[in-house]
């Protein structure tokens, strides 16, 4: 049998490097391989592409430079904004149901807060309300959570579903009713798709990943408004001025600024083009099958996101027969053992159980092509009829 | 053929997969998250499932996990909860193959495309006259047709054991020659969702209330009480703190109802037959003269099965619990015929005087 076509739809997990980025990368895993915290002449050469890359990823989100704190991934950046400001202030935790585990985790593990979401995945206004108008009072009854709120967590991109959130009420709730805490948003599945300098207003922390961008995994981004101040995870060297010991990444950190500066400058062009795919992927699928259902409407979220619940499908099955014809797309996140976990996104937002096990997330970003989407177009029907047909036969036997 | 093979991280299962592979079938390795909770020696620990995923990246075979946890505990873990409340000793390992390692990775299989499935178990299925036979592994010692009886022909007819037909040393040596990481791993023994160091007691002292029993001889004499009656079991002599015994002392009965343990010595033990329920036949239903093991690696014990699920021993034979699987075998003790779950003595039975109102129903298949 001949190889199928490969087809990458899982963006979200993880989208190719830019060639500019791998090419940028390049010179700093061999000539160019110097520490950059020492005073030679070689430092001093990877010390200044270290301070050039800070410059553009400040200049990307509407930042300084000095406000920009290089982490070894995403989940560091915050982890490094929810620990480091309980670790500083004390106080407590609040996000919402449908967070991302490396905040929703935390959260929880700290005694936090953790408020419902809209049937789209976004916060609930009220609820949020309700869990910053309720200060010192542990209503739970658990360990922690005592004080006041100190830092309220809402990522502004939904990495499952794709939703985007409220970013601007959200802030405006949290300033009114929490003077006092900070504002954090994991805005890893935002870069491509907002203009981030439109986010940092708004907020007080933000965590980046590269290679959700463009750049390579290893390196993530804590922008960090000029007056709040964290707890660093990390003690050590007192590298990225004591908020995060530990030698620069310098290939990936210029790998990054390189990746970012391109999706920045693309980013318009770039959401039309996908969200046209986007479109005629989802309406092509809707076309040729019934019970196809968009888990979110596209007004609520990003172009690349295509989170799809198939009817009388379970998503092991189907990502299977996907993988089988070259299609790479995901469900809900693993478990330490590789097993898919019942999507905690989807329960959060009250997505029923039925449709909840045959959810696919299709993800597409800047290299999906048109003959991707013909290819998905031409093979998930009839995967699809025939899941639907053999356990119509599995249960009548 | 096109053959998805349940890969538990396991020597079987790894050797399995080599002979699939060397025989020219298209294998996908497949390890099943079954317990979510705490679990030291299981299945599924995450260092089996890297055992499953490397060995399988070592022959070049695709690797997956498939999460069957909800169905696990549904089918496995609540049943198993729930028989201890009515007396009944179950054994979860058995109705894990039933309704996962077979049922739903067959039904699976069949959905995604695959001719067949395979696992690791020591057990043969032989094409005979255009029938499906299930025999008993090559390795006597390390036989598991017992926990595998309930496929019937068209399971049978879709499902491969490549290393049945191997001793477990030539398994271990096989898997040394291809250097596989497993090849050394010691054999599963135990439960996979109650821990070494919880055990039993405290898995289910999480998840139904203990209560205390009273302890009687068949007379209805007083001698004593039990802390929990959820945790005893028929034929069991220890843990019972019969203060002043002068004798050896089992347990003859259990009636979760009135909270009442009855003990008697071994030689009340002895039963006349029991009664099977939930009969399942690999091929035609049987009657007459059969072979029956009532454990993992008991001995087989000869009898005479009438078509009401009456099995009556040829000599009497110590007890069996309530819940445990009887699988029968033919008269060479090599094919098996199918099994079914111990529920009572016969009708009849002299042995236990005491009548319970046991009813294995929540533990039926």
């Amino acid at each position: 049998m001949a190889e199928p076509r490969f087809t990458y739809l899982d963006h979200a997990a993880t989208t190719p490097m830019r060639p500019e980025a791998v090419e940028a990368m390049l010179p700093f895993l061999s000539e160019r391989f110097a520490n950059p915290s020492g005073s030679h002449r070689a430092s001093r050469d990877a010390r200044r592409a270290l301070d050039e890359a800070r410059d553009v990823v400040a200049d990307c989100i509407g930042a300084k430079a000095g406000e920009i704190v290089f982490t070894g991934c995403g989940t560091e950046a915050d982890n490094s904004a929810i620990y480091g400001t309980l670790r500083r202030s004390g106080g407590f935790a609040v996000c919402p149901a449908n967070e991302h585990h490396a905040v929703l985790h935390v959260v929880e593990h700290t005694g936090g807060r953790v408020v419902g979401v809209d049937a789209v995945g976004r916060v609930d206004l009220d609820s949020l309300a309700q869990a910053l108008e309720a200060p010192g009072a542990d209503t739970d009854g658990d360990s922690g959570g005592g004080g006041q709120v100190s830092v309220v967590s809402v990522m502004a991109v939904n990495n499952e579903i794709g939703t985007i959130q409220p970013m601007a009420e959200v802030s405006a709730l949290v300033r009114r009713l929490a003077p006092n805490a900070v504002l954090h948003t994991d805005a890893v599945q935002a870069a491509c798709w907002l203009d981030l300098a439109t986010i940092t207003p708004l907020v007080d922390l933000m965590a980046l990943s590269a290679h959700k961008f463009g750049g390579p995994k290893g390196v993530g981004v804590l922008w960090m408004r000029p007056g709040v101040y964290i707890e660093p995870l990390l003690q050590g060297g007192g590298q990225e001025r004591d908020r995060r010991s530990g030698t620069h990444n310098v290939a990936g950190i210029v790998a990054t600024a390189t990746a970012l500066a391109l999706t920045h400058a693309e980013r318009a062009s770039a959401i039309t083009r996908i969200a046209a795919l986007r479109d005629r992927f989802v309406d092509g699928l809707q076309a040729q099958l019934r019970g196809v259902r968009e888990t979110v409407d596209r007004e609520h979220k990003i172009a690349g996101s295509a989170h799809l619940c198939f009817e009388g499908c379970e998503n092991e099955e189907l990502l299977f027969m996907l993988d089988e014809q070259g299609i790479c797309a995901s469900a809900a996140s693993a478990c330490a053992s590789g097993a898919m976990e019942p999507s905690h996104v989807l329960a959060a937002m009250g997505v029923p159980r039925a449709w909840a096990r045959g959810a696919v997330r299709f993800s597409l970003g800047t290299t999906t092509t048109d003959a991707d989407i013909d290819h998905a177009l031409t093979a998930i029907p009839s995967m699809v009829d025939r899941l639907r047909a053999g356990r119509q036969g599995a249960m009548a036997s | 053929m096109k053959v998805l093979l349940g890969m538990s991280g396991g020597v079987d299962s790894s050797v399995a997969a080599a002979l699939l592979r060397d025989a020219g079938h298209e294998v996908v390795g497949v390890t099943m998250r079954l317990w979510g909770g705490e679990s030291d020696t299981g299945c599924c620990s995450v260092a089996d499932v890297d055992d499953a995923r490397r060995v399988a990246q070592q022959l070049d075979v695709d690797h997956l996990v498939f999460n069957f946890t909800e169905e696990f505990n549904t089918h496995v873990v609540e049943p198993y909860v729930q028989a201890h409340t009515v007396g009944v000793t179950p054994n979860p390992c058995i109705e894990c193959n039933r309704h996962l390692k077979f049922d739903r990775l067959l039904e699976r299989a069949d959905v995604l495309g695959f001719d067949a499935v395979a696992t690791g178990h020591h057990a043969r299925v032989v094409h005979t006259d255009g029938r499906w036979e299930l025999r008993r592994g090559v390795d006597r010692a390390k036989d598991q047709s017992y926990v595998v009886h309930m496929l019937g022909q068209n399971a049978l007819s879709r499902t491969l054991f490549p290393v049945g037909e191997m001793t477990k040393a030539e398994v271990r040596v096989r898997a040394a020659e291809m250097g596989l990481r497993t090849a050394a791993k010691p054999d599963s023994q135990d439960v996979c969702f109650i821990t070494s160091t919880g055990g039993r007691e405290t898995f289910l002292g999480s998840r139904i209330p203990f209560r205390t029993g009273r302890v009687i001889d068949r007379e209805g004499a007083e001698l004593g009480t039990v802390e929990a009656i959820e945790l005893v079991t028929p034929g069991q002599r220890r843990g019972l703190a019969l203060s002043g015994a002068p004798k050896r002392r089992y347990v003859l009965d259990i009636d979760v109802a009135t909270s009442t343990v009855v003990v008697g010595s071994e030689g009340d033990l002895l039963e006349s037959g029991l009664q099977i329920h939930g009969m399942s036949w690999c091929d035609e239903p049987v009657t007459g003269s059969v072979l029956a093991q009532c454990s993992a690696h008991g001995d087989p014990r000869a009898g005479v099965l009438d078509n009401a699920g009456n099995l009556r021993w040829n000599e009497p034979q110590r007890m069996i619990a309530a819940g445990q699987s009887i699988v029968l075998y033919d008269a060479t003790d090599d094919r098996v015929l199918g099994g079914g779950i111990c529920v009572k003595g016969v009708e009849g039975d002299p042995a236990p005087t005491f009548v319970s109102p046991r009813t294995g129903a929540a533990w039926l298949p």
